[in-house]
């Protein structure tokens, strides 16, 4: 039980012996952490490549050589790289370790646990192939990132609350509670510009200042980690691996505007964070950092985890609360805004994870530190998960103001296979896609919605050359479909008809009256929605139409799907240049479709081919062909 | 995790489990999404009888358990198979292929998807995002995650759980 600060402290000093050399023993290494600590990535990405394995294996290892009060072992939360998980990291040296596989940790211990000579053949390898020791330090992946929201993401073990502590851990909740009034929580809010992570990027000190300023006595602080955007993985990263920071935050929060309660609402999809997040919140209460009189200071608050049921609209600020109050999670008319009546009609905030996470620096650097990075309207960090078509998939937070080509090609290694970067989607289902052209243009806020994108929640999905804009469209139209909550009709029948068009022109039935009649629809349900999943759901084809009208164009006119991913209207062709009749597709296809002979060459008889790709994916000599190649 | 019923004995115990889940969540705020969650989590899924109970339980007009469970997509009212095969339909996993590893799962399992094989064996559903988009295209059985999934791979991840013998 921790009651006063100084006790606070007295622990945070004792951690920061014991976590020394995690900070390359700047101040000085003591024997209290061992000689050697060593950190596997234990979240989804790396533990569904074998990372338990591989922990397991260095566990035994360790007690096999009778080495447990030399060396801990430490599994952490994700460290970002997942594309070459698992993950781990040795330290002294900052070495990491990619790909590791259980068969991989006995030579590891050998070699450098026991006779201190690093494994290169595992270092990560950079972009001019290089192999790398300190990746975290030097590696291109790592080099251009600033880690504020996910700074003890990978570096702590999230199930310690004492390892949270000695990396600075409460103590922006210790500095709030004794040295600052709610009114100067907010000031500094304010001051520090910092906008919501979870989409709309309203500034989180006025939104602060509105639920402090109602004359309520119960007051809740809610915590959005709902993450329905397809593709985005940050929300969870940052629960699985920092819990603390958000109920550190959330508690910031609660003084600030007065509550003494606090949910947060996890999506039932993320069983690994709800349980970090469950573990951490028993933590704290065990620790007096939450619950009643925290600190000494008379302060009470506690936190609640609430679960999702799978409906993406509860993401949406009021069905959210209306989901925690037990009902249908189907978003109500704003005003009243939530700060005015939200939670069980009681003024109520609510933020994202990351932005939640952010906070407890920004207590602790001054709102000035914050101003100084990102760009003149959207200041701070973002995270990034960056998915799709790309070599190194994963989490990347950067400056405000970095620019796609930074992340795309520098960071995360470009395309695979050499082809053409396309087009990236950011705001999921509710944004759209900034094309090649806007490769180098400084992505915050506001520069997203000029290219008729958004933020969004940090999804960063990379397409490329074979991904199709209409079946794309028609994706994430489908997803809209689905989860249309029905209550209003611009969402629930509009987007339903977009969808029929869409279909229609991927199949080659579309006219060119269907392109102007999708646009208007899209306009007209943007300005009628209830909520916001209504008002972006035609983001996604207003930006494809914006940038790839030649695409819909051929689909409609030429009845080709220049990408070669619309079913019905594609043709599989063999190349005669290419092929040389070994017989080997005419075998393969289950339908019979191909005709001819070894003398005479094989032809596909389009009638009968039901586009199974067998023939293609059996030809050695890649001579069937799927999609009309420029000049092809 | 949850399982289907096995007979009489557990069926008894389920009640008695549901019964303690209402006492506990009853007189709490919002207390009906969470006894769905454990609800569920007891019988494997929301039967029409167990909605009734709850209804009573918390004191809810059977109407507004049977809507809010028919509104989120995480709740059943149809038995699941023994492993539930989730094939992830984010956009990651979507560019990258997911659509074809669904459609070679149906034909597998000769089911289509939210159906469930004869033998209750295997359930087939395209779920959202499960957050793994680092390992996309990711198939989910039960609690194990299948990242880099290709068609090809559909037989053999299937025969892992073929293999298992029935009682362990
Ligand atoms: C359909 C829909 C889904 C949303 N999903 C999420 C989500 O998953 N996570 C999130 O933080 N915000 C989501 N939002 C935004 C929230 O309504 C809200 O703006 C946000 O949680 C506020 O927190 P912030 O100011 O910290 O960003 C969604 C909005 C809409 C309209």
């Amino acid at each position: 039980m921790i009651k006063t600060v100084e006790q606070l402290n007295a622990l945070r000093e004792k951690m920061q012996q014991e976590m020394a050399l995690r900070r390359g023993c700047a101040d000085g290494c003591t024997e209290m952490g061992g000689r050697m600590q060593i950190l596997v990535c234990g979240v989804a990405g790396c533990q569904s490549s074998g990372s338990m394995g591989v922990y397991n294996e260095l566990k035994r290892c360790i007690i096999e050589n009778k080495l447990e009060d030399e060396i801990r072992l430490i599994s952490t939360g994700c460290m970002g790289l997942c594309a070459l998980g698992p993950l781990m990291v040795v330290y002294p040296g900052r070495v990491m370790y990619t790909k590791v596989q259980p068969e991989d940790v006995a030579e590891i211990f050998q070699s450098h646990v026991l006779e201190g000579k690093p494994v290169e053949r595992l270092f990560a390898e950079d972009n001019d192939g290089s192999k790398i020791a300190d990746a975290l330090g030097h590696h291109s992946f790592y080099t251009k990132q600033l880690k504020i929201a996910l700074k003890n993401c990978g570096t702590i073990d999230p199930y310690s609350i004492d390892e949270y502590i000695g990396v600075d851990g409460y103590q922006a909740l210790a500095k709030v509670l004794k040295e600052m009034d709610p009114e100067d929580v907010i000031d500094t809010m304010k001051d520090s510009n910092l906008r919501g992570r979870g989409g709309a990027g309203f500034p989180t000190g006025m939104k602060w200042a509105f639920a402090a300023s109602q004359p309520k006595k119960q007051k809740y602080v809610c915590c959005n980690a709902d993450e329905g955007d397809p593709g985005a993985f940050m929300d969870r990263s940052v629960l699985e691996g920092d819990p603390h920071s958000v109920i550190e935050a959330m508690a910031i929060a609660g003084y600030a505007i007065g509550s003494n309660q606090g949910y947060v609402y996890v999506r039932a999809e993320y069983p690994v964070a709800v349980k970090t997040l469950t573990a951490a919140i028993e933590k704290a209460r065990e620790y007096g950092l939450l619950g009643e009189n925290i600190l000494g200071t008379g302060f009470s608050f506690d936190l609640e985890v609430r679960l999702g049921a799978g409906a993406f609209v509860c993401g949406e600020e009021t069905a959210l609360m209306t989901s925690i109050e037990g009902h249908r999670g189907e978003p109500k008319p704003r005003p009243p805004f939530p700060a005015v009546k939200g939670l069980f009609d009681e003024p109520t905030i609510l933020n994202n994870v990351e932005t939640y996470a952010t906070i407890p620096r920004i207590i602790l650097n001054g709102a000035d530190w914050f101003n100084s990075i990102g760009t003149e309207k959207s200041k701070g960090t973002k995270v990034f998960a960056v998915g799709g078509k790309i070599a190194r998939t994963g989490l990347v937070e950067v400056p405000m103001g970095t620019t796609l080509r930074e992340i795309v090609y520098d960071m995360c290694g470009g395309i695979p296979g050499g082809k053409d970067f396309k087009a990236a989607q950011t705001g999921g289902p509710s944004g759209g896609c900034i094309p090649a052209e806007a490769l180098d243009t400084p992505i915050d806020y506001d520069n997203l919605i000029a290219l008729g994108s958004m933020m969004g929640s940090g999804g960063l999905i990379v397409m490329d050359e074979d991904t199709c804009m209409v079946d794309l469209a028609r994706f994430f139209l489908d997803f809209t479909v689905d989860e249309s909550c029905g209550k209003c009709s611009p969402c629930r029948i509009g987007t339903k008809r977009m969808y029929e068009i869409l279909t229609r022109i991927t199949e080659g039935k579309g006219e060119m009256y269907d392109i102007e009649k999708l646009e208007i629809l899209a306009r007209n349900i943007k300005n009628s929605a209830l909520c916001g999943l209504g008002q972006t759901a035609p983001n996604p084809i207003l930006s494809a139409l914006r940038y790839f009208k030649d695409e819909y164009i051929a689909h409609v006119v030429d009845k080709k799907c220049p990408a070669g991913v619309c079913k019905s209207i594609m043709k599989y062709k063999i190349d005669p240049d290419l092929c040389r009749r070994c017989s080997i597709c005419k075998k393969h296809c289950p339908v019979e479709a191909i005709t001819g002979d070894k003398k005479n060459g094989f032809v596909i008889n389009q009638d009968v081919c039901i586009k199974c790709g067998q023939c293609q994916a059996k030809c050695p000599f890649n001579a069937i062909l799927h999609r009309d190649r420029k000049g092809v | 995790m949850a399982n289907v019923c096995n007979g009489c004995a557990d069926a008894l115990a389920m009640e008695k489990a549901l019964d303690e889940v209402i006492a506990r969540y009853k007189g709490t705020k919002g207390p009906l999404i969470p006894v769905l969650h454990e609800a569920q989590a007891i019988y494997g899924y929301l039967p029409f009888e167990v909605q009734l109970k709850i209804a009573e339980g918390l004191d809810l007009p059977l109407a507004d358990v049977y809507g809010v469970v028919s509104f989120y997509t995480g709740f059943t009212t149809k038995p699941k198979g023994k492993y539930r095969v989730s094939v992830c339909m984010g956009t990651a996993c979507y560019v990258k292929g997911a659509e074809a590893i669904l459609d070679k799962f149906t034909t597998s399992l000769g089911i289509n998807v939210g159906d469930c094989t004869e033998d209750g064996k295997f359930s087939l559903d395209a779920c959202r995002c499960v957050g793994a988009c680092g390992l996309a295209p990711v198939v989910m059985i039960n609690d194990d995650v299948y990242g880099n999934m290709t068609p090809d791979k559909v037989e053999d991840v299937l025969k892992k759980y073929e293999d298992v013998q029935e009682g362990i």
